[in-house]
């Protein structure tokens, strides 16, 4: 019992780091979804050796073990000149790792467009960028919701390992709590019950997407 | 200048695709309001010189005129320059196109499939343009689907909103490309007579098909091609009846 009290006694700190995870993934996403998009073109669009090294880069960031690229962008970069605070350290690290996964489920959605259906878009006369906004962006989005639902689940997992690079988000706080008030069980279990909060929010989401996605494709 | 007065004009139209010669040197006039029907066996390059027309494929050589306005490219010979891509997007908002297997956009809805590039290429006030469409769904029969999706309705039907969306532009041109092929037998009435209403309105109809009695009863002309040629230009009466060529006796003798 006495993990729970210290639990409420320190819900500041647990509402601080939440918010601060929400932060982190709310500014990864408002980052990496454009970006994955716009290499996701460039992966299907652009000339040879810039979508073969483009797609090299992808592949190699994904095989990257996220705490090592963290590591990397946060004890390495200083190393090359370019020192961070923890938290856009963190921030840069997991919109890097997020890009990568978002450029591939983009790709895959590109690539599930009926062929069809851009032609008859040229043959109508709209332009390159109504053919992206109104014909190509809108299916790409319905097919690809729930595939951009998961990662941002795992997106949440992983900003948790932001907390060895001294990031103070939900993880962080828990620990702290924990450290301070010599009670390990409550505040992780009170950290793990936010996480799952968060990616039910995420779930409730991909469902209503999955449910547009039937009534318009079938 | 025969091209001022044609609605489409095709001039030394040649397509090769990787060396193998699918148009071949292609002259062809077609005159304002009428509906020309395309036949000939597969393969003999009708589809292709279809989508010449309006640049979907783009000619090795030659140039193709719509209203005398040239199209994809602009001068003649050593001089011609291709289109800027927003010139082109403009040449093709007055030819409207019917796709083989309809080619509807499916997240939009029938009516949002009709009044897309109404509103968004011509900028058509909405609720003009959605009025319009209304009104054209229910002359093919099929106003109480305006809000439907299309992968809830048969071939048919995607055929007549495909028609639809391509009357909603109010071109001066409809190319069909073979609107019957991917349909069920029964479905192919449905279609055949929104467009031989259409035939009776004055628009200009360039139609790929291989339905022979729908040509016959449609056409003001046939063309006929094969081998990356057209061999045969004439109206229906003589083409059915009494073909000139060898090719075409063959090819009518087994359709």
């Amino acid at each position: 019992m006495s993990g729970l009290l210290a639990v409420w006694q320190s819900r500041d700190v647990f509402l601080w780091g939440a918010a601060n995870t929400l932060l982190l993934v709310l500014g990864c996403l408002l980052l990496s979804i454009p970006l994955g998009i716009l290499l996701a073109i460039l992966l299907t669009e652009s000339p040879g050796p810039l979508r073969r090294s483009l797609a090299e880069l992808v592949d190699l960031l994904r095989c990257v073990p996220f705490l090592l690229l963290a590591y990397l962008v946060y004890y390495g970069l200083p190393e090359l000149g370019l020192r961070l605070d923890p938290w856009w350290a963190g921030l840069a690290s997991l919109t890097l790792y997020t890009t990568a996964y978002l450029a591939e489920i983009f790709r895959a959605a590109f690539l599930a467009v009926a062929r069809d259906s851009i032609e008859a878009a040229h043959a109508f006369g709209l332009s390159r960028g109504l053919l992206y906004r109104r014909i190509i962006l809108p299916q790409v989005a319905i097919t690809a919701a729930p595939l951009i639902g998961n990662q941002v689940i795992t997106t949440i997992r992983d900003s948790a390992l932001l907390m060895i690079i001294t990031v103070q988000e939900l993880t962080f706080a828990a620990n702290f709590v924990s450290a301070n008030t010599f009670t390990p069980f409550a505040p992780f279990a009170a950290a793990v019950g936010l996480y799952l909060l968060m990616s039910f929010v995420i779930e409730a989401g991909v469902r209503r997407m999955e449910r547009v996605r039937k009534v318009r494709f079938g | 200048m025969a091209e001022i007065d044609a609605a489409i004009s095709v001039k030394g139209v040649c397509k090769d695709f990787d060396g193998f010669e699918v148009l071949r040197d292609i002259d062809l006039d077609i005159a304002p309001g009428t509906t020309t029907c395309i036949l000939g066996p597969s393969g003999s390059g009708k589809s292709t010189l279809l989508r010449c027309l309006n640049w979907l494929e783009e000619p090795s050589k030659g140039s193709v005129f719509i209203h005398g306005k040239p199209i994809g490219r602009i001068g003649t010979a050593a001089t011609a320059r291709p289109m800027a891509r927003r010139e082109l997007a403009t040449a093709r908002t007055s030819i409207a196109m019917v796709f083989q297997h309809f080619a509807l956009w499916p997240h939009l809805t029938v009516l949002g499939n009709v009044v897309e590039a109404p509103v968004h290429v011509l900028r058509r006030p909405r609720r003009e343009a959605e009025a319009e469409g209304r009104a054209i769904l229910s002359r093919v029969g099929l106003a109480e689907k305006a809000d439907a999706y299309p992968h809830t309705l048969s071939g048919g039907q995607k055929q007549r909103v495909a028609i639809s969306r391509a009357l909603a532009m109010r071109p001066k041109v409809i190319l069909f490309d073979e609107p019957t092929s991917a349909l069920d037998p029964e479905m192919v009435g449905e279609v055949l007579s929104v467009i031989h209403e259409l035939a009776k309105e004055g628009l200009t109809m360039v139609i790929v098909t291989h339905e022979m009695r729908f040509a016959r009863d449609v056409a003001d002309t046939i063309v006929f091609m094969e081998g990356g040629c057209i061999r045969e230009v004439a109206p229906p009466q003589a083409f059915f009846t009494d073909p000139q060529s060898e090719r075409a006796k063959r090819f009518l003798t087994r359709h």
